[in-house]
């Protein structure tokens, strides 16, 4: 950085020649002087250094957010920053002017990862743009990357990585150390905020402490570091007989918890392991279940205990494979592990679980903190929640497609989807939280139409939607679009929704059922067939969601979109393209996706 | 319950003066893919196109509970005059069947194939196959003349050619003539700008309530023709048919606890020449059109106009719309209600054999392969199929050359020789029921078969195996397998639940009698079996079992139509939960 800052070399002299041969007072009195100067002159607020600018090099807290997680963070980065005295924005991808980039002096960048490898919707556009030919030289910039994701994907954070990576490359100097978030995030975060904060602190200038105000939120007692023990007191089977799914509806009673949710947001479930594969994966280790481990939370408990509640058993990622490798130095896995495998690596991922690495690579003589050591937290589930609070207050409803099936010869249970649907009691406790997604939210304008569409479970929120919109009156005209693979018996909630078209809330209704017919029929088919009244929907300020199967429907459903708009707008695809990036920055276009 | 005497047209005859002459909304209610059903109106238009909105039953509350909607789908009736069939036609309903439907057939007890279980997707390919195989499902419900049954006695060919010949002729005359059906089902476009399509018959209501047409040739009343709203009973002098007696206002059903509704015979009026048929079956109809009840359907059927208004007053309004006046009836007598099972040989030399199916279901089980068995001979078959109204079937005029190929067949796939057959099961009838009839409120079809292994070793040790005696089951009043004109008739009241009724005519000829009221299977067993003992002790030579239980005093005899409820039924052996 030019030590001159907004002086010229004159001036720059003239004040060094100033300011080499006056006392420590007299260097007060002159500050105090040119800072009351400076306000009279350019009514700015008074500054602690004596750097007075157009427009204030501050930090950017930058955040790219899909479930809500990184927007969170970044809300709590910003806070700390601002209990620091620090001038801070708080930006969001989706909103974030890229022209700003040049002005910016620090860019903290907090960003999620979702399927493979992509970023959060709304933060396509800053990444597209970033690296692109547009993106400007960023020398004088300072950043550092929190990057958000699962090591059960391929792709592990490859958003932030690509951020951390581009920025580099456009001359933008490291503040700190990128880190790397697994899906149990808090701990990794924490550290990097407090990287930062340490980072910044070492070459600010001194400053004048200014009291700010704690940003003062009404919660409840329950979080997900404590999740309130709610009660099961539903669970029955949506899908009917002769259905090749396992789909539930669940209850649980929020009775007396405080919880607050809007619909949009999901439950975190905290749920502990099948026992059965906790023993299967006790004798195929040859450990004694009642040996002590650290706890993932500190503390010794038993290994059993550890397997069945704190540590992920099953998800095989690449740590656990890489640490695994090195223990039983089995040359096929460490093959596996070359960078040339990636594709063989996958294939041998599919299907299989750490039961499958522990049973196929025995290591003699694992001890049970070697095999903790390699685990990482179990985390909590999420799933969209599937009632309104207005409606029903005391209670929060899931819709959960129960995993259950058969690899390698084994039988595969979903962890939290078979806690739910088999080993949680009628009266049975199930911990959860609230875990809000500011970015799945009905629109502000309750008379504004939406389109919703949810195949399979990803209806889930819609039926949050729609009994908020009945329970607040709000009138704007509702459509859903909902797929599955049989009319008969998968065709989740149907009555409710014939009741909802009935009474006319509901105003229009597609379905798709991909199996009953002799070619697959799809929500987007559905989309298409219907594209002059979906456009025109969108034309009338329509706000369109999407919920469910990230990898294809989500991508096949944008698709549709797209050529929807470029059939009925009759425009180029380029121009299809903007319309729908503009629906996504005016937030008109939201996907919860996974 | 009384007749409510409302004086206001029922609903249902509102729905069909507005419906567009069987229109309605039924063309929108089919693309509406997110209901497996159709609206309450519409369904009501569907059954004069021949088929009927049903659930599976067994899954409702559970799938209400599930949150979905009842498991719906649709029972499709073929017409079919007289029951008969081509090889090929039965080829293109198996497929159909197997594609569309629950992969079987159903012979109904009016002789005709029921669909059952085709989804509302499928509906109008299902319909517009039939249409296809040269055969239709138009006014095989609703309220018109419905499938016309005709006697299935091939001992005697040249008259059954005859008499079929002629419920061809009566289907064809008195069905309905609006386009509605082609335009819905087969893409027949409507023609716009036309005057009001012309109903001559049945005008924009149509009839009051169903009516049902039968020909019976003595001494077989295969078809119990005394069940029919109108009966045509042939009478032949050896091999040339001379004329009908007309017998009139028969019908079977009733509701539980409503003295009002009740079963009734038929009366014979006269007799006509073959030549009048027509004539005499359509003024019959005409007279019912406009003077049945139409402001309550627990009271249309022209039983109740006849009983209304004496018979006297329905025979002269009769021969005025005629202009001419019914000779007296010919002499005739009936021997029995069933069908002459297994093997018979024509006059003509040519080769009948009639299969004895329990229900009239046709399907593979693992017991019996029916359904594979019956399509490989259609495919070999040259002759015809006949159903008959006791739910069984005639493979009709088999070459001499063909028929060791035939039993072959029925061999390999196990089909039942119904000569070994005891004498209740030959004579034993049942209607659908569970799980698909909305109406039932009791099994039946399912119901029947451990009914039968229950029944069989008592007649076998009374050593009564051989002799007939008619059975007859349903799981409501509404009467399908006419359960009032069984020997033993079992009536549906309420999930494992029946009214006991004994003492039909074998020959059809007399209604039989509420015995007992709900009782359970073990029940009726410990009913029957001292009467089947008593019946083997003391019958006269040729009792038959109906005649019996009213000469030892088990029930009296009904005499006239209203006499049906007279008796006073004594309480069950225990205190029977009811309806």
């Amino acid at each position: 950085m030019n030590p001159s800052g907004p002086l010229t070399p004159q001036q720059w002299e003239a004040l060094k020649r100033l300011v080499e041969g006056i006392s420590p007072d007299q260097i007060l009195w002159v500050s105090g002087y040119l800072a009351g100067f400076g306000g009279a002159r350019r009514d700015l607020a008074p500054s602690p250094t004596l750097r007075v600018e157009e427009s204030q090099p501050g930090v950017t807290v930058l955040y790219g957010s899909q479930t809500g997680n990184s927007e969170k963070l970044a809300q709590e980065l910003h806070s700390r920053l601002v209990q620091e005295g620090w001038s801070v924005r708080l930006e969001a991808m989706g909103s974030y002017k890229t022209a700003q980039l040049k002005r910016d002096a620090c860019l903290l960048v907090i960003v999620s990862t979702h399927g493979e490898g992509d970023p959060p919707d709304n933060a396509l556009p800053f990444y597209e743009f970033l690296h692109s030919k547009k993106a400007p030289k960023l020398e004088g910039l300072r950043f550092s990357v929190l990057a958000l994701g699962d090591t059960s994907y391929e792709y592990f954070c490859k958003t932030g990585r690509d951020f951390d990576h581009r920025l580099e490359e456009l001359g933008a100097t490291r503040l700190h150390a990128r880190a790397d978030c697994d899906v149990d995030y808090e701990e990794t975060a924490e550290c990097w905020i407090e990287g930062i904060l340490a980072a910044l602190a070492r070459d600010r200038a001194p400053r004048i402490d200014m009291p700010v105000p704690a940003q003062v939120q009404p919660e409840s007692a329950y979080s997900k570091k404590h999740p309130f023990p709610a009660t099961l007191i539903e669970n029955l089977r949506l899908t009917g007989r002769g259905s090749t799914k396992d789909v539930r509806h669940i209850e649980l009673s929020l009775s007396g918890s405080g919880l607050r949710f809007e619909p949009g947001d999901s439950l975190g479930v905290v749920a502990s392991n099948w026992p059965e594969r906790v023993a299967d994966l006790l004798a195929s280790l040859g450990l004694d279940p009642s040996s002590t481990v650290p706890g993932s939370s500190g503390g010794e408990i038993s290994l059993e205990e550890a397997l069945l509640r704190e540590y992920e058993i099953t998800t095989l990622t690449r740590p656990f494979l890489e640490g695994y490798a090195e223990l039983s130095g089995s040359q096929e896995l460490g093959q596996l592990l070359k960078e040339e495998s990636r594709g063989l690596l996958r294939d041998f991922q599919y299907g299989r679980e750490i039961i499958d690495v522990v049973r196929g690579y025995p290591v003699h003589g694992i001890t049970a903190g070697q095999f903790i050591a390699l685990l990482r937290k179990l985390p909590p589930r999420l799933y969209s929640i599937a009632s309104s609070y207005n409606a029903n207050p005391e209670e929060v409803h899931l819709t959960v497609s129960v995993v259950r099936y058969e690899s390698q010869g084994l039988q595969r249970h979903g962890v939290a989807s078979t806690f739910l649907a088999d080993r949680v009691a009628e009266d049975g406790q199930v911990p959860v939280y609230v875990d809000s997604n500011p970015n799945f939210r009905l629109p502000p304008n309750p008379e504004a139409p939406i389109v919703m569409v949810g195949p399979g479970t990803g209806v889930a929120p819609f039926r949050a939607f729609l009994a908020e919109r009945e329970a607040t009156g709000a009138s704007g005209r509702n459509w859903l679009l909902f797929g599955d693979r049989n009319f008969h018996s998968d065709f989740l909630y149907q009555v409710e929704w014939l009741d909802y078209r009935k009474n006319g809330l509901l105003n229009r209704i597609d379905v798709a059922f991909s199996r009953d017919g002799e070619e697959k029929v799809y929500v987007q088919h559905r989309m298409l067939e219907n594209s002059r009244e979906l456009y025109g929907w969108l034309e009338e300020g329509a706000y369109f969601y999407v919920c469910g199967d990230a990898r294809r429907m989500a991508p096949d459903v944008h698709e549709a979109l797209v050529g929807v708009v470029k059939r009925e707008g009759g425009c180029s695809r380029e121009r299809a393209e903007d319309y729908v990036k503009e629906l996504q920055s005016s937030k008109r276009y939201q996907r919860d996706v996974y | 319950m009384a007749v409510k005497q409302t004086h206001r047209r029922t609903e249902e005859e509102i729905l069909k003066e507005q419906s567009d002459y069987l229109r309605g909304t039924i063309t929108e209610g089919l693309a509406d893919v997110v209901t497996g059903a159709v609206s309450p109106q519409d369904a009501k238009l569907l059954k004069f196109h021949g088929t009927y909105l049903q659930d599976d039953r067994d899954v409702r509350t559970e799938r209400l509970r599930q949150k979905l909607e009842p498991a719906y789908s649709f029972l499709i009736r073929v017409r079919l005059p007289g029951g008969v069939c081509t090889p090929r036609q039965w080829l293109e309903l198996d497929e159909l069947a197997c594609k569309y439907a629950n992969r079987s057939l159903r012979i109904t007890t009016r002789q005709t194939f029921q669909f059952h279980g085709v989804l509302k997707r499928h509906l109008k390919t299902a319909i517009a196959g039939i249409n296809q195989a040269l055969l239709s499902t138009l006014a095989t419900c609703g309220d018109v003349n419905r499938n016309v049954v005709c006697h299935n006695n091939p001992y005697l060919s040249p008259l059954h050619e005859e008499l079929y010949a002629w419920s061809r002729s009566l289907s064809e005359f008195l069905l309905p003539r609006t386009r509605a059906y082609h335009e819905i089902w087969l893409d027949r476009e409507r023609i716009t700008g036309s005057p009001a399509e012309e109903e001559p018959l049945y005008g924009r209501v149509f009839l009051p309530r169903k009516f049902k047409i039968g020909i019976a040739l003595p001494p077989s009343n295969d078809i119990d023709v005394f069940a029919q709203d109108l009966g045509f009973i042939a009478i032949a002098e050896r091999t040339a048919l001379k004329g009908f007696n007309v017998a009139v206002g028969g019908g079977m059903g009733v509701t539980h606890g409503d003295p009002a509704t009740y079963p009734r015979l038929a009366d014979v009026i006269g007799f006509c020449l073959p030549d009048q048929l027509l004539e005499v079956a359509e003024t019959v109809i005409r007279v019912q059109r406009d003077s049945g009840d139409r402001t309550n359907r627990k009271h249309a059927r022209l039983k109740y106009t006849l009983d209304d208004r004496g018979l006297d007053w329905f025979k002269a309004e009769l021969e005025a719309r005629l202009g001419w006046r019914l000779e007296p009836a010919q002499p005739f007598e009936f021997e029995d209600t069933g069908d002459r099972l297994g093997w018979a040989q024509d006059s003509r030399g040519q080769w009948h054999l009639t299969l004895g199916i329990v229900s009239g279901r046709v399907a593979d089980t693992p017991g019996v392969a029916w359904m594979s068995g019956l399509r490989e001979i259609a495919k070999i078959h040259a002759g015809d199929f006949r159903l008959t109204a006791n739910q069984n079937l005639t493979i009709g005029k088999i070459d001499e050359a063909n028929r060791p190929v035939i039993e072959a067949v029925l061999k390999q796939h196990r089909i039942p020789d119904p000569g070994r057959w005891g004498g209740l099961r030959k004579n034993a009838l049942s209607c659908v029921a569970l799980p698909t009839c909305g109406l039932a409120m009791a099994e039946s079809e399912r119901w029947l078969p451990s009914l039968l292994a229950r029944l069989e070793p008592i007649l076998k040790k009374a050593k009564l195996a051989k002799d007939s005696i008619t059975l007859r089951v349903t799981g409501c009043p509404n009467g399908c397998a006419r359960p009032y004109l069984g020997e033993i008739g079992l009536v549906g009241k309420a999930p494992g639940r029946y009214n006991l009724y004994l003492g039909a005519g074998f020959n059809g000829g007399r209604l039989n009698t509420l015995y007992r009221e709900g009782l359970s299977e073990d029940e009726i067993v410990a009913t029957l079996t001292p009467i089947i003992m008593r019946y083997a002790r003391e019958r006269f030579e040729g009792e038959h079992f109906g005649d019996f239980v009213i000469r030892a005093g088990y029930v009296a005899a009904v005499s006239a139509p209203r006499g049906f409820h007279d008796q006073t039924p004594q309480p069950a052996l225990k205190p029977a939960r009811t309806g």
